[in-house]
Protein backbone atom coordinates (compact mmCIF):
# COMPACT_ATOMS: atom_id res chain seq x y z
CA UNK A 1 0.00 0.00 0.00
CA UNK A 2 1.44 3.33 -0.98
CA UNK A 3 0.37 5.79 1.66
CA UNK A 4 0.30 9.24 0.84
CA UNK A 5 1.79 11.28 3.98
CA UNK A 6 -0.93 13.84 5.67
CA UNK A 7 -3.90 12.34 3.30
CA UNK A 8 -6.83 11.85 5.71
CA UNK A 9 -9.76 12.18 2.79
CA UNK A 10 -13.82 12.62 3.58
CA UNK A 11 -15.35 11.21 6.09
CA UNK A 12 -16.05 7.44 5.70
CA UNK A 13 -19.09 6.94 4.21
CA UNK A 14 -20.67 3.74 5.13
CA UNK A 15 -22.38 3.46 1.46
CA UNK A 16 -22.49 -0.08 1.05
CA UNK A 17 -23.87 0.87 -2.54
CA UNK A 18 -20.40 2.86 -3.26
CA UNK A 19 -18.18 0.84 -5.61
CA UNK A 20 -14.63 0.55 -5.16
CA UNK A 21 -13.17 3.73 -5.88
CA UNK A 22 -16.31 5.92 -6.05
CA UNK A 23 -17.11 9.02 -4.63
CA UNK A 24 -20.69 10.14 -3.61
CA UNK A 25 -21.48 13.34 -6.19
CA UNK A 26 -24.57 14.21 -3.99
CA UNK A 27 -26.95 16.83 -5.74
CA UNK A 28 -24.22 17.45 -8.74
CA UNK A 29 -24.99 15.21 -12.63
CA UNK A 30 -21.29 16.33 -14.12
CA UNK A 31 -21.71 16.15 -17.66
CA UNK A 32 -19.10 14.94 -19.55
CA UNK A 33 -20.08 14.19 -23.33
CA UNK A 34 -17.19 14.35 -26.05
CA UNK A 35 -19.62 15.98 -28.86
CA UNK A 36 -21.91 18.99 -29.62
CA UNK A 37 -25.30 18.44 -27.24
CA UNK A 38 -27.28 17.59 -30.57
CA UNK A 39 -30.60 20.06 -31.00
CA UNK A 40 -32.57 16.97 -31.59
CA UNK A 41 -36.18 17.10 -31.15
CA UNK A 42 -38.61 14.27 -29.52
CA UNK A 43 -40.49 14.74 -33.48
CA UNK A 44 -37.01 13.77 -35.02
CA UNK A 45 -35.64 10.84 -32.30
CA UNK A 46 -36.42 7.44 -33.58
CA UNK A 47 -35.54 4.07 -32.18
CA UNK A 48 -33.52 1.02 -34.14
CA UNK A 49 -33.15 -2.33 -33.29
CA UNK A 50 -31.85 -4.31 -36.33
CA UNK A 51 -28.47 -6.72 -36.65
CA UNK A 52 -29.20 -10.30 -35.63
CA UNK A 53 -32.72 -10.34 -35.65
CA UNK A 54 -36.16 -11.70 -36.69
CA UNK A 55 -37.80 -8.57 -37.47
CA UNK A 56 -35.94 -5.61 -37.46
CA UNK A 57 -37.66 -2.19 -36.63
CA UNK A 58 -37.16 1.37 -35.87
CA UNK A 59 -39.72 3.07 -33.63
CA UNK A 60 -40.13 7.01 -33.09
CA UNK A 61 -41.61 8.86 -30.15
CA UNK A 62 -44.78 7.91 -30.10
CA UNK A 63 -44.47 4.38 -31.13
CA UNK A 64 -41.96 4.01 -28.33
CA UNK A 65 -44.06 5.99 -25.60
CA UNK A 66 -47.27 3.18 -26.52
CA UNK A 67 -45.17 0.68 -24.97
CA UNK A 68 -45.08 -0.10 -21.17
CA UNK A 69 -43.94 2.19 -19.32
CA UNK A 70 -41.10 1.28 -16.77
CA UNK A 71 -39.20 2.96 -14.33
CA UNK A 72 -35.67 2.56 -12.94
CA UNK A 73 -35.02 3.77 -9.30
CA UNK A 74 -31.42 3.44 -7.74
CA UNK A 75 -27.33 4.60 -8.30
CA UNK A 76 -25.48 5.35 -11.16
CA UNK A 77 -21.77 5.36 -11.46
CA UNK A 78 -19.39 7.49 -13.50
CA UNK A 79 -15.66 5.90 -14.49
CA UNK A 80 -14.09 9.25 -13.37
CA UNK A 81 -15.15 8.22 -10.31
CA UNK A 82 -18.44 9.92 -9.31
CA UNK A 83 -21.70 7.90 -8.03
CA UNK A 84 -25.09 9.23 -7.44
CA UNK A 85 -27.61 8.01 -5.45
CA UNK A 86 -31.55 7.53 -5.86
CA UNK A 87 -32.02 8.80 -9.39
CA UNK A 88 -35.55 8.41 -10.92
CA UNK A 89 -35.80 7.35 -14.70
CA UNK A 90 -38.87 6.53 -16.33
CA UNK A 91 -39.63 5.24 -19.69
CA UNK A 92 -39.64 1.68 -21.00
CA UNK A 93 -37.22 -1.38 -20.56
CA UNK A 94 -35.47 -2.81 -23.52
CA UNK A 95 -36.63 -5.97 -23.17
CA UNK A 96 -40.36 -4.62 -24.50
CA UNK A 97 -38.06 -3.56 -27.83
CA UNK A 98 -36.28 -6.74 -28.00
CA UNK A 99 -39.12 -8.54 -27.53
CA UNK A 100 -40.72 -7.37 -31.22
CA UNK A 101 -37.68 -7.60 -33.14
CA UNK A 102 -36.76 -11.23 -31.83
CA UNK A 103 -32.86 -11.47 -31.44
CA UNK A 104 -31.24 -14.72 -32.75
CA UNK A 105 -30.00 -17.18 -30.60
CA UNK A 106 -26.75 -16.32 -32.40
CA UNK A 107 -26.89 -12.62 -30.89
CA UNK A 108 -24.44 -12.49 -27.83
CA UNK A 109 -23.73 -8.88 -28.06
CA UNK A 110 -24.82 -5.31 -29.41
CA UNK A 111 -23.49 -2.23 -30.42
CA UNK A 112 -25.62 0.89 -29.43
CA UNK A 113 -25.45 4.22 -31.19
CA UNK A 114 -26.44 7.71 -30.65
CA UNK A 115 -27.94 10.36 -33.21
CA UNK A 116 -24.46 12.07 -32.84
CA UNK A 117 -22.58 8.84 -34.15
CA UNK A 118 -21.36 8.08 -30.81
CA UNK A 119 -21.30 3.91 -29.99
CA UNK A 120 -20.68 2.13 -27.44
CA UNK A 121 -20.54 -2.15 -26.98
CA UNK A 122 -22.66 -4.36 -24.56
CA UNK A 123 -22.77 -8.01 -23.96
CA UNK A 124 -26.33 -8.81 -24.90
CA UNK A 125 -26.67 -10.18 -21.51
CA UNK A 126 -26.00 -6.72 -19.65
CA UNK A 127 -29.41 -5.56 -21.91
CA UNK A 128 -32.01 -7.85 -21.06
CA UNK A 129 -33.83 -9.20 -17.74
CA UNK A 130 -35.12 -5.82 -16.69
CA UNK A 131 -31.42 -4.35 -16.25
CA UNK A 132 -31.36 -1.63 -19.42
CA UNK A 133 -34.31 0.92 -20.61
CA UNK A 134 -34.93 3.62 -22.91
CA UNK A 135 -35.05 6.67 -20.58
CA UNK A 136 -36.72 9.73 -21.58
CA UNK A 137 -37.90 11.41 -17.77
CA UNK A 138 -35.26 12.22 -14.89
CA UNK A 139 -37.51 12.67 -11.52
CA UNK A 140 -40.63 12.88 -13.26
CA UNK A 141 -39.54 15.80 -16.21
CA UNK A 142 -38.50 15.01 -19.49
CA UNK A 143 -34.76 14.43 -19.94
CA UNK A 144 -32.46 17.17 -20.57
CA UNK A 145 -30.60 17.31 -23.95
CA UNK A 146 -27.04 17.57 -22.19
CA UNK A 147 -28.14 14.15 -20.15
CA UNK A 148 -28.93 12.76 -23.43
CA UNK A 149 -32.39 13.74 -23.89
CA UNK A 150 -34.86 13.17 -25.77
CA UNK A 151 -34.00 9.71 -25.08
CA UNK A 152 -30.81 7.74 -23.94
CA UNK A 153 -29.96 4.37 -23.28
CA UNK A 154 -29.75 3.46 -19.83
CA UNK A 155 -28.04 0.62 -18.33
CA UNK A 156 -26.94 1.66 -14.93
CA UNK A 157 -25.43 -1.50 -13.39
CA UNK A 158 -22.61 -0.92 -15.92
CA UNK A 159 -19.87 2.57 -15.62
CA UNK A 160 -22.23 5.54 -17.69
CA UNK A 161 -20.51 5.67 -20.83
CA UNK A 162 -22.77 2.43 -21.95
CA UNK A 163 -25.43 4.57 -21.09
CA UNK A 164 -25.21 5.88 -24.32
CA UNK A 165 -26.98 9.62 -24.59
CA UNK A 166 -29.45 10.30 -27.97
CA UNK A 167 -30.16 6.74 -27.97
CA UNK A 168 -30.59 5.90 -31.63
CA UNK A 169 -30.27 2.35 -31.96
CA UNK A 170 -28.90 -0.90 -31.19
CA UNK A 171 -27.29 -3.52 -33.64
CA UNK A 172 -26.90 -7.21 -32.53
CA UNK A 173 -23.87 -8.85 -32.98
CA UNK A 174 -22.47 -12.73 -32.73
CA UNK A 175 -19.32 -10.92 -31.26
CA UNK A 176 -17.83 -7.97 -29.31
CA UNK A 177 -16.65 -4.47 -31.48
CA UNK A 178 -15.26 -1.98 -29.33
CA UNK A 179 -17.19 1.71 -29.48
CA UNK A 180 -16.33 5.10 -28.91
CA UNK A 181 -14.36 4.91 -25.52
CA UNK A 182 -14.04 1.40 -25.74
CA UNK A 183 -11.35 2.19 -28.80
CA UNK A 184 -9.78 4.95 -26.25
CA UNK A 185 -8.78 2.43 -24.18
CA UNK A 186 -11.68 1.45 -22.04
CA UNK A 187 -12.66 -1.24 -20.91
CA UNK A 188 -15.02 -3.81 -22.83
CA UNK A 189 -17.82 -4.07 -20.35
CA UNK A 190 -17.28 -1.71 -17.60
CA UNK A 191 -18.60 -3.22 -14.19
CA UNK A 192 -17.87 -0.62 -11.48
CA UNK A 193 -18.09 -3.70 -8.82
CA UNK A 194 -15.09 -4.79 -10.35
CA UNK A 195 -13.98 -1.37 -11.23
CA UNK A 196 -13.24 -2.31 -15.04
CA UNK A 197 -12.40 1.25 -15.87
CA UNK A 198 -9.89 0.71 -18.68
CA UNK A 199 -8.55 -2.09 -20.78
CA UNK A 200 -6.88 -4.83 -18.80
CA UNK A 201 -8.76 -4.04 -15.28
CA UNK B 1 -39.39 -1.14 -46.16
CA UNK B 2 -35.71 -0.15 -46.46
CA UNK B 3 -34.07 1.88 -43.33
CA UNK B 4 -30.99 2.55 -43.50
CA UNK B 5 -30.10 4.56 -40.33
CA UNK B 6 -28.10 8.39 -40.80
CA UNK B 7 -27.55 10.22 -37.94
CA UNK B 8 -28.47 14.01 -38.23
CA UNK B 9 -24.61 15.03 -37.24
CA UNK B 10 -21.92 13.44 -36.83
CA UNK B 11 -18.49 13.87 -33.90
CA UNK B 12 -15.06 13.32 -34.18
CA UNK B 13 -15.24 9.55 -34.35
CA UNK B 14 -12.52 8.11 -33.92
CA UNK B 15 -10.23 9.23 -31.42
CA UNK B 16 -6.72 11.01 -32.84
CA UNK B 17 -4.43 8.23 -31.22
CA UNK B 18 -4.15 4.96 -30.39
CA UNK B 19 -3.49 4.33 -26.80
CA UNK B 20 -1.48 2.36 -25.15
CA UNK B 21 -3.74 0.06 -22.55
CA UNK B 22 -0.71 -1.37 -20.53
CA UNK B 23 0.30 2.30 -19.90
CA UNK B 24 -3.60 2.51 -18.55
CA UNK B 25 -3.84 -0.26 -16.65
CA UNK B 26 -0.43 0.48 -14.38
CA UNK B 27 -0.22 2.30 -11.55
CA UNK B 28 2.84 3.84 -11.17
CA UNK B 29 4.32 6.11 -8.13
CA UNK B 30 4.92 9.80 -8.84
CA UNK B 31 6.99 11.76 -6.58
CA UNK B 32 6.21 15.71 -6.61
CA UNK B 33 9.75 17.98 -7.35
CA UNK B 34 8.10 21.51 -7.20
CA UNK B 35 4.82 23.50 -6.70
CA UNK B 36 4.41 26.95 -8.45
CA UNK B 37 1.66 28.81 -7.57
CA UNK B 38 -0.06 30.28 -10.89
CA UNK B 39 -3.08 32.21 -9.50
CA UNK B 40 -4.96 32.84 -5.85
CA UNK B 41 -6.99 29.13 -6.68
CA UNK B 42 -4.40 27.27 -8.54
CA UNK B 43 -0.70 25.94 -8.45
CA UNK B 44 1.44 23.73 -10.63
CA UNK B 45 2.78 20.47 -9.08
CA UNK B 46 5.78 19.31 -11.51
CA UNK B 47 6.32 15.33 -11.26
CA UNK B 48 9.01 12.72 -11.51
CA UNK B 49 7.95 9.73 -12.97
CA UNK B 50 11.08 7.82 -14.00
CA UNK B 51 8.79 5.13 -16.28
CA UNK B 52 6.11 7.56 -17.89
CA UNK B 53 6.15 6.23 -21.40
CA UNK B 54 5.14 9.37 -22.71
CA UNK B 55 2.17 11.60 -24.05
CA UNK B 56 -0.28 13.64 -26.37
CA UNK B 57 -1.04 17.03 -25.31
CA UNK B 58 -4.64 17.05 -24.55
CA UNK B 59 -4.40 13.86 -22.51
CA UNK B 60 -5.06 13.19 -19.19
CA UNK B 61 -4.33 10.95 -16.71
CA UNK B 62 -5.80 8.92 -13.23
CA UNK B 63 -4.36 10.29 -9.36
CA UNK B 64 -4.77 8.45 -6.73
CA UNK B 65 -3.72 8.90 -2.84
CA UNK B 66 -3.92 6.88 0.05
CA UNK B 67 -5.16 7.03 3.72
CA UNK B 68 -3.16 5.58 6.27
CA UNK B 69 -6.40 3.21 6.78
CA UNK B 70 -6.32 1.98 3.05
CA UNK B 71 -8.68 4.73 1.84
CA UNK B 72 -8.00 6.07 -1.39
CA UNK B 73 -9.61 9.15 -3.47
CA UNK B 74 -9.05 9.02 -7.32
CA UNK B 75 -9.42 11.79 -10.05
CA UNK B 76 -8.86 12.14 -13.65
CA UNK B 77 -6.42 15.36 -14.33
CA UNK B 78 -4.99 16.96 -17.72
CA UNK B 79 -1.69 16.82 -17.99
CA UNK B 80 -0.32 20.45 -18.23
CA UNK B 81 3.25 19.63 -19.71
CA UNK B 82 4.47 19.12 -23.28
CA UNK B 83 5.24 15.58 -23.70
CA UNK B 84 9.39 16.46 -24.54
CA UNK B 85 9.99 16.45 -21.15
CA UNK B 86 11.87 12.96 -20.07
CA UNK B 87 10.33 11.82 -17.23
CA UNK B 88 8.27 14.59 -15.48
CA UNK B 89 4.65 15.37 -15.73
CA UNK B 90 3.26 18.58 -14.71
CA UNK B 91 -0.40 19.17 -13.17
CA UNK B 92 -1.78 22.42 -12.80
CA UNK B 93 -4.94 21.91 -10.30
CA UNK B 94 -7.90 24.29 -8.76
CA UNK B 95 -8.08 24.47 -5.51
CA UNK B 96 -11.99 23.50 -5.13
CA UNK B 97 -13.93 24.00 -2.37
CA UNK B 98 -14.45 20.57 -0.53
CA UNK B 99 -12.44 18.94 -2.73
CA UNK B 100 -10.26 15.86 -1.07
CA UNK B 101 -7.56 15.48 -3.48
CA UNK B 102 -7.39 19.12 -4.45
CA UNK B 103 -6.96 20.02 -0.85
CA UNK B 104 -4.68 18.00 -0.20
CA UNK B 105 -2.47 19.77 -3.02
CA UNK B 106 -3.24 23.10 -1.70
CA UNK B 107 -2.69 22.86 1.97
CA UNK B 108 -0.92 19.70 2.66
CA UNK B 109 1.40 18.45 -0.43
CA UNK B 110 5.60 19.19 0.11
CA UNK B 111 7.83 18.49 -2.31
CA UNK B 112 8.95 14.46 -1.62
CA UNK B 113 5.44 13.79 -1.47
CA UNK B 114 4.53 10.47 -3.53
CA UNK B 115 0.75 9.71 -5.29
CA UNK B 116 -0.09 7.09 -7.56
CA UNK B 117 -0.73 7.89 -11.13
CA UNK B 118 -2.22 5.16 -14.00
CA UNK B 119 -2.09 7.01 -18.10
CA UNK B 120 -2.15 8.61 -20.52
CA UNK B 121 -5.34 8.06 -20.66
CA UNK B 122 -7.84 8.66 -23.68
CA UNK B 123 -7.02 9.60 -27.25
CA UNK B 124 -10.22 11.24 -28.10
CA UNK B 125 -8.82 15.20 -26.94
CA UNK B 126 -5.44 14.76 -28.26
CA UNK B 127 -3.55 16.72 -30.38
CA UNK B 128 -0.63 15.30 -32.13
CA UNK B 129 0.52 18.49 -33.81
CA UNK B 130 -0.32 17.38 -36.83
CA UNK B 131 -3.91 19.21 -37.84
CA UNK B 132 -4.54 23.06 -37.44
CA UNK B 133 -5.88 23.78 -33.73
CA UNK B 134 -8.29 26.20 -32.33
CA UNK B 135 -8.16 26.31 -29.06
CA UNK B 136 -10.97 27.70 -26.65
CA UNK B 137 -10.55 27.00 -23.00
CA UNK B 138 -12.00 28.72 -19.43
CA UNK B 139 -10.73 28.93 -16.07
CA UNK B 140 -8.71 25.45 -15.53
CA UNK B 141 -10.06 24.22 -18.60
CA UNK B 142 -6.77 25.78 -20.25
CA UNK B 143 -4.57 23.27 -18.65
CA UNK B 144 -4.62 20.50 -21.81
CA UNK B 145 -4.99 22.89 -23.94
CA UNK B 146 -1.57 24.62 -22.64
CA UNK B 147 -0.68 21.59 -23.11
CA UNK B 148 -1.10 22.03 -26.76
CA UNK B 149 0.85 25.90 -26.64
CA UNK B 150 3.82 24.39 -25.30
CA UNK B 151 4.11 21.79 -27.45
CA UNK B 152 3.87 23.45 -30.74
CA UNK B 153 6.70 25.78 -29.31
CA UNK B 154 8.89 23.47 -28.48
CA UNK B 155 9.01 21.61 -31.65
CA UNK B 156 8.53 24.67 -33.69
CA UNK B 157 6.00 23.31 -35.47
CA UNK B 158 4.60 25.60 -38.53
CA UNK B 159 0.92 23.96 -38.19
CA UNK B 160 -1.28 27.02 -37.27
CA UNK B 161 -2.89 26.88 -33.61
CA UNK B 162 -4.69 29.55 -31.95
CA UNK B 163 -5.87 29.97 -28.17
CA UNK B 164 -8.88 31.74 -26.70
CA UNK B 165 -8.58 31.71 -23.07
CA UNK B 166 -11.25 33.14 -20.82
CA UNK B 167 -10.82 33.82 -16.97
CA UNK B 168 -12.34 36.01 -14.66
CA UNK B 169 -9.86 38.52 -14.23
CA UNK B 170 -6.52 38.78 -14.79
CA UNK B 171 -5.13 37.95 -11.56
CA UNK B 172 -7.12 34.65 -12.25
CA UNK B 173 -5.66 33.96 -15.60
CA UNK B 174 -3.46 30.99 -15.39
CA UNK B 175 -0.24 31.06 -16.98
CA UNK B 176 -0.05 34.43 -17.78
CA UNK B 177 3.26 35.52 -18.30
CA UNK B 178 3.54 32.37 -21.59
CA UNK B 179 1.06 33.50 -23.42
CA UNK B 180 2.49 34.66 -26.58
CA UNK B 181 0.71 36.31 -30.29
CA UNK B 182 -1.35 32.87 -30.04
CA UNK B 183 -3.64 33.60 -27.30
CA UNK B 184 -6.43 36.00 -27.02
CA UNK B 185 -7.46 36.34 -23.30
CA UNK B 186 -11.16 36.90 -22.71
CA UNK B 187 -12.05 38.51 -19.14
CA UNK B 188 -15.15 37.96 -17.67
CA UNK B 189 -15.54 40.21 -14.55
CA UNK B 190 -12.63 42.53 -14.74
CA UNK B 191 -10.09 43.34 -17.43
CA UNK B 192 -6.87 45.50 -17.17
CA UNK B 193 -7.38 49.44 -18.70
CA UNK B 194 -8.73 49.65 -22.32
CA UNK B 195 -9.75 45.69 -22.17
CA UNK B 196 -13.12 44.97 -22.51
CA UNK B 197 -15.27 43.23 -20.21
CA UNK B 198 -17.41 40.67 -21.26
CA UNK B 199 -18.25 36.56 -21.76
CA UNK B 200 -17.11 34.89 -25.11
CA UNK B 201 -19.05 35.67 -28.11
CA UNK B 202 -19.13 35.86 -31.94
CA UNK B 203 -16.89 38.45 -32.04
CA UNK B 204 -14.02 36.85 -30.47
CA UNK B 205 -14.32 33.06 -33.21
CA UNK B 206 -15.15 35.45 -36.16
CA UNK B 207 -11.65 36.26 -36.99
CA UNK B 208 -10.38 33.31 -36.30
CA UNK B 209 -12.72 31.18 -38.78
CA UNK B 210 -12.56 34.02 -41.29
CA UNK B 211 -8.57 33.18 -41.56
CA UNK B 212 -9.46 29.50 -41.22
CA UNK B 213 -6.53 27.01 -42.28
CA UNK B 214 -6.59 24.71 -45.61
CA UNK B 215 -8.19 21.38 -44.02
CA UNK B 216 -9.86 24.09 -41.29
CA UNK B 217 -9.57 24.13 -37.92
CA UNK B 218 -9.58 21.29 -35.55
CA UNK B 219 -11.34 22.74 -32.82
CA UNK B 220 -10.93 21.77 -28.98
CA UNK B 221 -12.92 23.04 -26.05
CA UNK B 222 -12.20 22.51 -22.62
CA UNK B 223 -13.89 23.99 -19.24
CA UNK B 224 -16.76 23.61 -17.14
CA UNK B 225 -19.97 22.18 -18.76
CA UNK B 226 -21.78 25.30 -18.54
CA UNK B 227 -18.83 27.08 -20.69
CA UNK B 228 -18.33 24.16 -23.28
CA UNK B 229 -21.76 24.19 -23.94
CA UNK B 230 -21.51 27.90 -24.57
CA UNK B 231 -18.35 28.00 -26.90
CA UNK B 232 -19.34 24.51 -28.61
CA UNK B 233 -22.77 26.54 -29.68
CA UNK B 234 -21.17 29.40 -31.05
CA UNK B 235 -18.41 27.42 -32.76
CA UNK B 236 -21.28 25.70 -34.89
CA UNK B 237 -22.66 29.29 -35.39
CA UNK B 238 -20.03 30.27 -36.39
CA UNK B 239 -19.94 28.00 -39.44
CA UNK B 240 -17.27 24.85 -37.52
CA UNK B 241 -17.91 21.49 -38.52
CA UNK B 242 -19.56 19.73 -35.55
CA UNK B 243 -17.45 16.72 -36.30
CA UNK B 244 -14.34 18.90 -36.25
CA UNK B 245 -15.02 20.04 -32.54
CA UNK B 246 -13.49 18.08 -29.61
CA UNK B 247 -15.10 18.77 -25.96
CA UNK B 248 -13.45 17.71 -22.43
CA UNK B 249 -15.81 18.95 -19.56
CA UNK B 250 -14.84 19.40 -16.26
CA UNK B 251 -17.02 18.03 -13.45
Amino acid sequence: MNVTRGFTGRPRAHRPGLPPGQYDAGDDWPVLSAEVTPDLAPAEWTFRVDGLVAAPRTWDWDEAHALPESAYEGDIHCVTSWSKFGVRFGGVSLDAFLAAVRPDASATHAVAYSHTGYTTNLPLSDLTGGRAWIAWEYDGKPLAAEHGGPARLLVPHLYFWKSAKWIAGLRLLDHDEPGFWEQNGYHARGNPWEEQRYAGD
Amino acid sequence: MTETFTPPTRFAVPGRIAVSNRAAALWQTATLTEIRRETPHAATFRFAVPAWEGHLPGQHLMLRLTADDGYTAQRHYSIASAPDDDGHIELTLDHVDGGEVSGWFHTGAQPGDEVQVRGPLSGFFAWPGDRPALLIGAGSGVVPLMSMVRHHRARGLGVPLRLLVSARGPEELIYAREYGAETTPVFTRSAPEGVPVGRLAARHLAPLLAEEPAGGWEAYVCGSNAFAEHASRLLVRAGQPVDRIRIERFG
